[in-house]
């Protein structure tokens, strides 16, 4: 049972430069832990204080913006495709 | 034993109904039912016909008629130029079997010299034909098609790495005007991306540099050039002219001031922005799907979003995503296919995927939500170790 978290290139400091993290099934924020588990930190990079998802990053459950979802509480499932998705401003 | 022409003519006029220009004006027209039926040649059609008419020569009348004219009991008028090739016509298609039908007297001669409207259909000039003859080929653009985007125009908010090939595009499609917007002046480290630009333009403001590439790329294309910095007080003023809005600026702030005003006029957005080997692409279409703000509320700070200056960037990257905003811009124009309108596009060049993600309108969208409150402004300059520009 995995599904495949994937890494921005802007977040991948966090990550020690990972760009798929396989991880066990969970809601949203089990999967953050997960990762803040094995990146210390990396939680911060994408949630405010209160622990809610920073308004500049999307957090998308194969396909779906999770905002439209359950928010942090979204399940997923094996096989599920996490993409994590700051904005970028680069032209 | 055979008749001449005039007996002919009679013949058939004495099992035909005959109308005036005028009756045509005040009953037998668009409003009332009628389908108005040009029997004339394809260059006296060139030359005007009355709105809404269909074009049918009369020599493929008898071969058509079933299929531009599906209903027996549809009513028809017929016109010619002067009211003989439409009485021939009105008997040939009562003998298809078309129950409704009379001819105009007089035809398009008696039509115009009453004074009534016409329309003369803008055609491609013959100097055209050769340029667009690739898009004239295609059925979703066609002789309409090229000629819509002759008459449009587009903005290019930054002459940059995303502008370089949207314009260069969009300029040889023929997108009659192409509107630029940039500040900057070409410096030698944007030449490994801003194809807009040559070694020869290094020093010069970005705008000129860029009229005089689009020029060599398509001549007939008029280019309008703002060589300042987009802002609250410019920007309803320079968008309000154009159909379509490009969003490569390259700072969070030009994007946001963009999405705002776009939503207040009402004006689409092809948007795209890169970092290093990463490319992002929507289309943004006001109160009818979800805009910048509804994707992403708030900017990315600086640490984690800096520019290409800082940053760096892979020289071919904008190239692809400019161009998905220039195809973007090209099917709005035309109102062909499926556009990017609640779907964000993310190209990883490293890994050579196009994922795509979904997203709606946010309600509480503070530039298209049901309680908006734009307000140009205010918006942030958001701080950078390097000063943001356009492009």
């Amino acid at each position: 049972m995995s599904l495949k978290v994937i890494i921005p290139t802007p977040l991948r400091r966090f990550t020690s430069g990972a760009e798929l993290v396989e991880l066990e099934p969970g809601t949203v924020r089990e999967i953050l832990d997960r990762l803040e588990t094995r990146y210390p930190g990396f939680r911060a990079s994408v949630c405010d204080e209160s622990g809610s998802l920073k308004r500049f990053i999307n957090i998308y459950v194969d396909g779906e913006d999770i905002r439209f979802l359950d928010n942090l509480g979204t399940p997923t499932k094996d096989g599920s495709e996490i993409a994590i998705v700051p904005a970028i401003s680069g032209g | 034993m055979s008749t001449d022409f005039r007996d002919m003519l009679s013949q058939v006029k004495k099992q035909i109904r005959e109308v005036s220009v005028q009756d045509v004006k005040d009953k037998f027209n668009i409003d009332n039912g009628f389908t108005l039926l040009d029997v004339r040649e394809k260059d006296e059609w060139d030359q005007g016909h009355l709105h809404q008419a269909i074009f049918l020569p009369r020599g493929f009348l008898e071969v058509k008629a079933d299929k531009l004219l599906t209903d027996r009991d549809q009513k028809i008028v017929v016109y010619c130029a002067g009211g003989t090739r439409s009485a021939f016509a009105a008997k040939t298609l009562q003998d298809l079997g078309y129950k409704n039908v009379v001819s105009m007297a007089g035809g398009f001669g008696a039509w115009k010299d009453s004074g009534l409207p016409v329309v003369v259909p803008e055609k491609i000039g013959s100097d055209q034909m050769a340029r667009y003859s690739r898009h004239l080929r295609v059925p979703e653009v066609g002789e309409k098609g090229q000629l819509k985007l002759l008459r449009s125009k587009v903005l290019l908010v930054g002459a940059g790495g995303l502008g370089s090939p949207a314009g260069v595009y969009l300029a040889a499609s023929g997108v009659g005007t192409i509107g630029l917007i940039d500040n900057d002046v070409v410096d030698e480290s944007n030449l490994q991306r801003q194809i807009l630009h040559w070694t020869s333009s290094i020093g010069m403001p970005k705008v000129d540099s860029a009229r005089r590439t689009l020029f060599e790329v398509n001549p007939n294309v008029k280019v309008r050039t703002y060589n300042l910095r987009l802002d609250a007080s410019n920007v309803l003023d320079i968008f309000n002219d154009y159909d379509v809005i490009v969003s490569g600026s390259d700072n969070f702030s030009t994007a946001y001031l963009v999405n705002d005003a776009a939503v207040m006029l009402k004006k689409p957005v092809a948007y795209g922005s890169i970092f290093r080997f990463d490319g992002q692409a929507s289309t943004f279409i006001p109160h009818e799907g979800p805009c910048f703000r509804c994707l992403y509320p708030e900017a990315t700070p600086p640490e984690l979003a800096p520019s290409c200056d800082e940053a760096g960037v892979l020289g071919v990257l904008p190239g692809v995503v400019g161009l998905i905003q220039a195809t973007e811009t090209v099917k709005l124009l035309l109102t062909a296919g499926t556009s990017l309108s609640g779907r964000l596009l993310i190209y990883d060049a490293l890994e050579m995927s196009f994922r795509q993600v979904k997203f709606r309108r946010d309600p509480a969208c503070s530039a298209c939500g049901s309680d908006p409150h734009i307000d140009l402004e205010s918006i942030p300059e958001f701080v950078c170790a390097i000063p943001a520009k356009q492009g």
